[in-house]
């Protein structure tokens, strides 16, 4: 399967602050009851961009200055919790395109790369700069450049890391590893006869 | 220098290199339920893919179970998912315990009961809970639905290697305080992202003195650490729990596995990445106060004000968490008046948790207008409660005795919290929402806690409700 290589991402950006925003806040649990993701898109962050009677509650992502934008900005340990791929699926699905924290729950991790959606951790002082930037002039056009490793809108920037093996799969055109799974057939083979439990 | 068990699982399972760098791992175990199954199979169908190893994957529906009446989902939506489980079961030729087997349950209940998670072994599941069956000194750990797809259609997934943190407990826990407690103490002080990169070997003399079932509650709990993947070297116990169990190896096979088995245990010239070291006796009951499990307190603590925090950063985690709870800062946890209790999940919900929780709920009323509900993890657990007498103590004293599912813990079923009802709850989580209403409340504690909080009305110290001594030496 030929993929595009993902090098750099440019777009607006979104600033969600806080800490630990596990996966149940980022798709509540009832928007699991699907058999394929194609209708996670707006579900996002539902529960606490409405309130109980549906009104919406002024979240970020409902700002209309922020409308269209494609990078999400958070904190420590986002996409914590459990595993539904629909968490990072939702966000793609709504127009993301790359997620800056200070740091990633390794799952959540996982599933946004398999996905082609970089997730780059960043220095908190750094994400907060952007986020007073963006807030000021919404319509800063940012910058993840994989190549380089950094982030930068207009002069400027801020470096950025993510594990070699993600950046390089992603840079490669290989973030979906099915293919190259699929390829070495004997070796698995061999692992699985060597193996007495298998 | 010798190898952890991590180490000796991943080399026995690595297929080789990749050219991101990552390694493709073999999943000797896949393991896989109703929510996060159906979506993969549609991605192997559309690439006209095969399940490669049919027989080492195991299906059970365990999420959206009602708890009620099990055969009657009232929700269409519940209803075709499992449908769908039992069509891809069925075209691909995988094991399906399902609702008529008497061996449905929470996947990470099934595995151990079924003797299908063992020693050395690599196990996946789209669950992020899976880290439940590395009690057996397993390596086993949460995947998303693409890579579910990769499992199924390969029998390997990319996978960069994890740091290994070696937390010893030593001593013997007081009375009244148990394993949920020591883990939710872990959490608490390593953190919610303490865990990010490492696995977690769990050992000292604490351990080592752990039941199964109180070691899987320590596992189970390990990614609310961070941490993917949690173990516990195998001993005695591990073997004694898996003689006999049906996909536990037999006659001379059995000998041979043990043997094998033993091989995987950390070296005891292991180096570890990092080495935390822990007092039981240092550990109280603990209950979480806030939105992220790493915001737990002893009992006798008082809820954190967020003046005293040590940054910005922690003052405003605090004072959302408050917020969003409805607590006052600095006043004491014990005494938080609760709505509903739930005792149940992949984390407390096994027969020896029922065991406990009945030993001091025996005799006590749950309180007016408690709402409480206990649901055993799996059917086999459910039938060897019912076989004690447990279901009548739990009815007995006013709790609904409901059956096998995750029900409570993340409400894909009927069974949710209501506006901003508070749940004193055995199970994992206590996210905003996690329990069905999307301004639901949650604290975290131990069955028997649960137990304490159902007959008081309110977050309450099992050993005053109990009458257990704290100080009373250990039997």
């Amino acid at each position: 399967m030929a993929l595009p290589s993902i090098t750099s991402i440019t777009g607006t950006a979104v600033h969600l602050p806080g800490a630990d925003i596990d996966t149940d806040r980022i798709i509540p649990a009832r928007y699991l009851k699907c058999v394929t993701f194609d209708d996670l898109a707006g579900k996002h962050f539902y529960d606490v961009r409405f309130d109980t009677d549906g009104n919406p509650t002024g979240h970020p992502l409902d700002d209309p200055r922020f409308a269209g934008a494609s990078i999400m900005m958070s904190g420590p340990n986002f996409g914590c919790g459990s595993s539904r791929e629909h968490a990072p699926q939702s966000i793609y699905r709504s127009g993301f395109k790359a997620v800056i924290a200070e740091s990633f729950a390794e799952i959540f991790f996982d599933n946004s790369t398999t996905l082609g959606m970089p997730c780059v951790s960043a220095a908190r002082k750094d994400i907060e700069a952007l986020a007073t930037a963006i807030e000021e002039k919404p319509e800063t056009a940012v910058t993840i450049d994989l190549e380089t490793m950094t982030v930068s809108y207009g002069d400027p920037s801020f470096a950025a890391t993510m594990p070699g093996s993600a950046r390089q799969a992603l840079t490669t055109g290989r973030w979906d590893p099915i293919q190259e799974l699929l390829d070495n057939e004997d070796e698995i083979g061999k692992v699985g006869i060597a193996l007495p439990y298998v | 220098m010798g190898k952890t068990l991590y180490q000796k699982v991943w080399d026995a399972h690595t297929v080789g290199s990749l050219a991101d760098g990552r390694t493709q791992l073999f999943i000797g175990t896949h393991l896989i339920h109703e929510v996060t199954s159906p979506q993969a199979f549609g991605m192997i169908r559309d690439l006209g893919l095969q399940v490669k190893y049919p027989q080492r994957t195991f299906a059970t529906v365990d999420h959206i179970v009602p708890t009620e009446n099990q055969n009657a989902p009232s929700d269409p939506l519940a209803a075709e998912m499992m449908e769908a489980l039992r069509r891809n079961a069925d075209d691909f030729g995988i094991t399906y315990f399902d609702l008529s087997s008497g061996k449905q349950g929470i996947v990470h209940v099934v595995g151990p009961e079924q003797g299908i998670t063992q020693p050395g072994t690599t196990i996946v599941c789209g669950d992020s809970h899976t880290a439940t069956h590395g009690a057996f000194g397993a390596i086993a750990f949460g995947i998303g639905t693409t890579q579910v797809r990769d499992v199924l259609a390969t029998q390997t997934m990319a996978m960069e290697g994890l740091k290994v943190r070696r937390i010893n407990v030593e001593g013997t826990l007081r009375p009244g305080v148990y394993a949920k407690d020591v883990i939710l103490h872990i959490i608490r002080l390593l953190g919610a992202k303490g865990g990010i990169g490492y696995a977690y070997e769990y050992g000292g003399s604490t351990m080592d003195g752990f039941s199964m079932e109180e070691r899987m509650t320590i596992c189970n709990m390990s990614i609310e650490g961070g941490a993917r993947c949690g173990y516990v070297n195998p001993d005695e116990k591990t073997f004694e729990f898996l003689k006999g169990k049906p996909y536990a190896p037999k006659g001379r096979e059995w000998d041979a596995a043990v043997e094998r088995w033993q091989s995987f245990s950390s070296d005891p010239d292991a180096e570890y990445d990092d080495v935390v070291n822990l007092r039981s006796a240092d550990i109280e009951p603990t209950v979480t106060w806030g939105i992220s499990p790493d915001q737990g307190i002893g009992i006798g603590e008082s809820i954190p004000d967020p003046a005293n925090a040590q940054s910005e950063a922690q003052r405003a985690s605090y004072q959302e968490a408050l917020d969003y709870m409805k607590l006052p800062a600095d006043t004491p946890i014990k005494g938080v008046e609760i709505n509903v209790a739930f005792l149940g999940s992949c984390t407390n919900g096994r027969l020896r948790d029922f065991r406990e929780a009945a030993k001091y709920l025996k005799g006590h009323k749950v309180a007016p207008g408690v709402k409480a509900i206990a649901v055993p993890g799996s059917q086999i657990t459910a039938v060897q409660c019912e076989k004690e007498g447990l279901d009548k103590i739990f009815e007995e004293a006013g709790f609904e005795w409901r059956a096998a599912g995750c029900s409570m813990c993340l409400a894909m079923n009927p069974d949710k919290l209501i506006g901003d009802q508070l749940c004193a709850s055995s199970s994992n989580r206590n996210f905003k929402g996690r329990q069905g209403s999307p301004i639901g409340r949650t604290i975290l504690m131990s069955p028997v806690m649960v137990c304490a909080a159902a007959v008081t009305g309110a977050v309450a110290d099992a050993r005053e409700i109990f009458h257990v001594d704290p100080e009373s030496a250990v039997a």
